[in-house]
């Protein structure tokens, strides 16, 4: 076994085992620790692949943004998590025969896989001996034009839906308007007195 | 090389500019105070695309590489998708403003939810499937919470939401076993992979794509989300979810099926013939027991995706015009049927029970008549357009040798027939009631009417439809 096959192996069991404790953790802040354990051992496994640069986005976009806000999620929310537990516990019996079946299907598909015949000559061929943001950069801003495009279609559809669902325009709230102070006129907002010592207004 | 595929992508290229100036004029201006404007200006738009479409299209081609086709099949499914989407805001914009909900972004949300659905029946790719199947989805679940003070509304969206997602878990990791046996995610080159020896890691990833279109196409058994999404969301949205979305996630059903599938319809065919049963006849038996009519039309519209879903399980380019068809006359159906939804006030509420359709016949005979014809045509009764749908796909499905499948669609319609019925029922025969408002927006009543007239009128060459269906089909079963 090559150091690479052991790091796989290493990344892998960790993968697994994170993704299983984050369900099966009684804590949520201890779930939320296990899945930025799952999602830095498969930024090691994408390292291994040779793909850096997705290695860290998963890094620092799950690590740093996602799994962060799902923290922040957590402890703000005041979520019973112990009576959600126990609903679940009831279909549990149920849950694991259908899981069971799941693994059982999953290793007849993968226990025989083979490939198509010609899998080889259809592989999209290696970007060459350029960088991965380089390599990256010539598919999606070039090949995948219109897919990009897309998604930043649907980011457009996400926050006009978060917008349109949570943005209240409330009456009794006082704003700052920016523009009717500007041109508020000191000669009129002011008036100077000239007040004599001694006698007040 | 790039002008030429952005030429053809040009109709989605103008939605989405449209739905984005739309919006930032909107923001700028009168907000919600220009929303009426926005829906008519969509409206407009909607119509002078699939105009557009239907006169300039001709022809097969490919951009980006196979990504994207623009065919006879797609260019069907876009107009039906464009002037369903179109009809859906018309007639709802009164209903919107007098619930307080018209608002700016409901237009451009189904602007971008349309501009997903075109995407979605041209996909050559895996990936493009994704990408407009997610653009739609993520559209529609916010329209279904539109309403987001109301507690069904939010469930609905929620609901919606959930299983989308865990539907669309289930899309890519079938796709990704795909790929894995294949190597390529276009559909041209899965096709090639296939030939005749099929691996059962790629059965695998069939059903499981196969099972996320079921929930899209709301065909049992992943149709859980139906009654309740239709139910909780604004009627409005409802008529949209039961319209052009449906013919989308058909059509895209279709094209996966033959597009990349095409080499193994034998493998398929008995997955889509069980939904096709399964649906039938839950939809048929469980809207027996509704008397909320959105529940009631949640039923009917999962029982009529395993009509169509019989065309599509023919496996053959008479079955898929069958299909084409049925969508038609369905979305045609659901448009009337939506319309004088919407109007059923009572006191200035709305409301959904059939009960209060009671002896509705004595009040407005008009439209009692007109709304006998669509539950006529939706159940299926001969001299109806609805009719002759059935009869394209039992025909589509006996000539592919699937005589039981016909035999159970046939068994299926007669109990569906009854819900239909039991509504014509109450109209003409029903015990009196104080019956139900008699406003109804001079749109909705024309659709109304429109539309049942179509339910008559077609039935002499349904203008037209059938050549321009049977060449959809034959652009893409080949």
């Amino acid at each position: 076994m090559s150091v690479a096959d052991i790091a796989f192996y290493a990344f892998a069991l960790t993968t697994v085992a994170g993704g299983l404790f984050t369900v099966l953790s009684r804590n949520p802040v201890h779930s939320v620790l296990w899945l930025i354990l799952a999602f830095l051992s498969s930024a090691g496994l994408f390292v291994l692949l040779g793909a850096e640069f997705i290695a860290m986005l998963l890094i620092i976009v799950y690590v740093g943004a996602v799994a962060v806000l799902f923290l922040f999620v957590v402890m703000m929310l005041d979520i019973d998590f112990a009576a959600l537990k126990a609903e679940m516990a009831r279909y549990m019996p149920l849950a694991l025969l259908i899981g069971l079946v799941i693994i059982i299907q999953l290793a007849m598909a993968y226990g025989a896989w083979d490939y198509s015949t010609g899998f080889e000559t259809r592989l999209a061929a290696p970007a060459g001996d350029v960088h991965n943001t380089a390599a990256l950069g010539l598919l999606v801003y070039d090949k995948y034009l219109m897919l990009f495009q897309l998604a930043g279609l649907i980011l457009l559809v996400a926050m006009i839906g978060a917008i349109v669902l949570t943005l209240r325009h409330r009456k009794d709230v006082k704003r700052q308007d920016v523009l009717a102070q500007l041109y508020r006129d000191p000669a009129k907002a002011m008036e100077l007195k000239d007040i004599k010592p001694g006698q007040g207004l | 090389m790039i002008s030429q595929d952005l030429q053809i992508v040009l109709p989605e290229i103008l939605l989405a500019l449209y739905a984005m100036a739309a919006l930032l004029i909107a923001v700028y201006t009168g907000k919600d105070k220009v929303a009426s404007v926005v829906n008519w200006a969509t409206v407009a738009v909607f119509l002078v695309l699939a105009f557009w479409i239907g006169v300039s299209g001709s022809g097969d081609q490919t951009a980006f590489d196979g990504m994207f086709n623009d065919d006879a099949f797609a260019r069907f499914g876009k107009v039906t998708i464009l002037i369903s989407a179109a009809a859906v805001l018309a007639i709802s914009r009164d209903y919107m403003s007098r619930r307080g909900l018209l608002r700016f972004e409901y237009p451009v949300l189904v602007a971008l939810a349309t501009v997903g659905m075109m995407v979605m029946v041209s996909a050559g790719d895996l990936m493009a499937l994704y990408m407009g199947l997610e653009l739609q989805s993520l559209a529609l679940y916010v329209v279904a919470s539109l309403r987001r003070d109301s507690v069904k509304s939010t469930e609905a969206g929620m609901k919606y939401f959930v299983l989308g997602a865990l539907s669309s878990g289930l899309l890519l990791y079938g796709a990704s076993l795909t790929y894995g046996f294949t190597g390529t995610t276009l559909f041209s080159g899965i096709i090639a992979a296939t030939g005749d020896e099929v691996s059962i890691g790629l059965l695998f990833g069939l059903v499981f794509m196969f099972a996320a279109f079921a929930f899209k196409v709301s065909a049992a058994p992943f149709h859980m989300w139906t009654p309740d999404v239709y139910e909780g969301s604004p009627t409005p949205v409802t008529a949209f979810f039961a319209t052009a979305p449906k013919v989308a996630a058909m059509g895209l059903f279709a094209r996966v099926a033959f597009d990349a599938f095409g080499g193994i319809v034998g493998d398929w065919q008995q997955i889509v013939s069980l939904v096709a049963i399964l649906s039938m006849f839950i939809g048929g038996i469980a809207a027996i027991g509704q008397r909320n009519i959105k529940r009631l039309m949640a039923y009917s519209s999962i029982a009529h995706m395993g009509f169509a879903l019989m065309g599509l399980a023919a496996g053959t380019a008479a079955g898929v015009q069958s299909m084409l068809i049925y969508m038609a006359i369905y979305v045609t159906m659901n448009i009337g049927t939506f319309a004088f939804i919407l109007s059923m006030e009572k006191d200035g509420t709305p409301v959904a029970d059939i009960n209060m359709l009671k002896m509705y016949s004595r009040q407005q005979p008009l439209r009692a008549m007109a709304l006998l014809f669509l539950m006529f045509s939706l159940a299926g009764v001969p001299p109806f357009l609805g009719f002759f749908a059935k009869f394209g796909v039992f025909t589509a499905a006996l000539s592919s040798g699937l005589v039981w499948l016909a035999v159970l669609g046939g068994i299926a319609s007669v109990i569906g027939a009854f819900y239909y019925l039991r509504i014509v029922f109450y109209m003409y025969f029903g015990e009196e009631k104080d019956g139900l408002d008699s406003t109804m927006s001079p749109v909705a009543w024309a659709a109304l009417m429109a539309s049942a007239a179509i339910m008559l009128l077609g039935l002499f060459n349904l203008f037209g439809i059938e050549g321009i269906a049977a060449a959809a089909a034959q652009s893409l079963v080949n």
